[in-house]
């Protein structure tokens, strides 16, 4: 039977990885996700998992650490944050190339500098292209459970690919919310035993990772892992179903919130969500046809399942809570508007950066976006397609 | 050989055929595993080779500091005695015939191509 807790987003997290019982845990502290290092130390300390806990000197050394153990047929979770995961950036592509079914809770934490603890999404989106499959969290529910699946997710057979779960810094990592914990039975249960594909301790058949790649054979190896992680989208699909049918609670790549007969979309990722739900129920009620689409998994990107969502909406904005310096709008803009437009579909599409550096979004705020929709959807044109949400001088 | 592999563009298409012979794709090993080891024996290195190494059996003493030195194992002993030199591997770095103690027994010469 469930259990109903209030905790943090960290906590939650942590508390998934005692279920999961991992059999390796390689992880270095960074504010915001400290929390999530220090409880699971905790239980290594009190004995409540059997995991070999590697108290490593840097993130480099933990995603390095990470590798060496996946590699050797072990179960194997970190976390990170901001500068954390921009320390692992190197070792974050060995671990998608040697096909390494890693886990990592990131909790999103801006880029230095200037330097700040606080949440934006600059630091996984500096990842995106790693090889690594992202998903974002709405809530501390989602981070919870969604660790439990990236287990699954990570070690199908068929992705054999690490793995990265995110949640928004503070706005999650920090905040307590009703969380509905299972059973530790139904957990283990659930994620199953490890079968590695690679074993470097398989003895009787001793295979060797990471060796040099000549030009005639590196195009193949990383041609392989784009179909791996375009092929996980029917994975993190069908574990998010068996999920839903075991506990109750549904998860896929979207998750559309009124949208069918919306005229007003709203594209986001993570914890923003949930404020944006509330903004479309005030707008519904005082007539205006607003929906949201979230974006759960943004990497492999479900391109067609995004166009097949906001085709036929009259304006949609999207929203991304980190930039490309010198690029056109942030990267979640880039990517939909590439996957509508290369399609046929044709809408007009606006961007709206927000929230960079823990820059709060109240409802009031994500209620201007619609506003602005509203005036692109009469226009029939956009007036300017990148915007700076709460901006000081902008305008 | 997979179909992948062998494959051709349609006739007529301008688009380069892709090299005969490599397996595809879906044949090599997940994630540029080696499945076997010492398998590194089956990688000719000695096409890599600018400069060879030539040995005079009638200078060499077979003191094996040529042999202890080859950062490739591509100096061949045979019943003790220093034979010659593994051209499948050896990359002619030339570190034998620096380290060769008697002159003239292992000098370099231009060209990988004996």
């Amino acid at each position: 039977m469930p259990r109903l807790i209030g905790l943090t987003g960290d906590g939650a997290a942590a508390e998934a990885m005692r279920q999961i019982d991992p059999d390796v845990v390689a992880a270095y502290p960074i504010t915001p996700q400290t929390e999530i290092v220090e409880r699971f130390a905790e239980f290594v300390a009190d004995g409540l998992v059997n995991t070999e806990f590697v108290a490593v000197e840097s993130e480099h050394s933990a995603m390095s650490a990470c590798c060496g153990s996946a590699a050797a047929g072990a179960r194997t979770i970190t976390c990170t944050s901001s500068q954390g995961l921009a320390l692992m950036h190197e070792v974050l592509y060995i671990a998608a190339g040697n096909r390494l079914p890693i886990v990592l809770i990131n909790v999103n934490r801006t880029l230095s500098a200037p330097l700040n603890i606080h949440c934006d999404h600059s630091d996984s989106m500096g990842s995106r292209d790693s090889g690594w499959i992202q998903l974002y969290c709405e809530n501390v529910q989602e981070v919870y459970d969604t660790v439990i699946q990236a287990v699954r997710i990570a070690e199908h057979p068929q992705v054999m690919l690490p793995v990265m779960v995110n949640l928004d810094g503070f706005v999650l990592s920090h905040s307590v919310e009703r969380l509905e914990l299972l059973d530790d039975e139904e957990v283990r249960e659930f994620v199953g035993p490890f079968r590695p594909v690679v074993d470097l301790l398989d003895l009787e058949h001793p295979p060797a990772l990471g060796a040099l790649v000549a030009p005639e054979f590196h195009f193949e190896h990383k041609y392989a892992q784009w179909l791996a992680i375009d092929g996980a989208r029917a994975v993190i699909e069908g574990v998010g179903r068996e999920f839903g049918e075991r506990f109750g609670r549904n998860y896929g790549l979207l998750d559309p919130y009124r949208l069918e007969d919306a005229e007003l979309a709203l594209v986001v990722l993570g914890s923003t969500a949930g404020t944006a739900r509330v903004v479309v129920d005030d707008l519904r009620e005082r007539g205006i046809r607003a929906g949201m689409l979230r974006i759960r998994c943004f990497r492999p990107f479900p391109a067609d399942e995004i166009v097949e969502a906001l085709k036929g909406k009259k304006a949609v904005a999207i929203m991304d809570r980190a930039g490309t310096q010198g690029g056109e709008g942030g990267p979640v803009f880039g990517e939909v508007r590439a996957a509508l437009y290369t399609r046929g579909v044709f809408l007009p599409v606006i961007n709206y950066i927000y929230g960079l550096g823990g820059r709060d979004v109240p409802a009031a705020s994500v209620a201007r976006v619609f506003t602005h929709l509203g005036q692109v959807a009469e226009a029939g044109r956009v007036d300017r397609a990148v915007n700076y949400l709460d901006l000081r001088g902008w305008n | 050989m997979s179909e992948l592999a062998e494959s051709k563009p349609a006739a007529g298409s301008k688009i380069a055929a892709p090299p005969r012979g490599l397996p595809g794709w879906l044949e090599i090993p997940l994630g540029g595993i080696l499945v076997e080891p010492g398998n590194a024996v089956e990688y000719r290195t000695g096409s890599w080779r600018t400069r060879r190494p030539i040995h005079d059996p009638g200078k060499c003493t077979s003191c094996m500091i040529c042999w202890l030195y080859c950062p490739d194992d591509a100096i061949v002993v045979r019943e003790q005695k220093v034979v010659g030199v593994d051209k499948d591997h050896c990359k002619g770095c030339g570190i034998c015939a620096r380290e060769c103690p008697v002159k003239g027994a292992m000098t370099m010469a231009e060209g990988g191509a004996y």
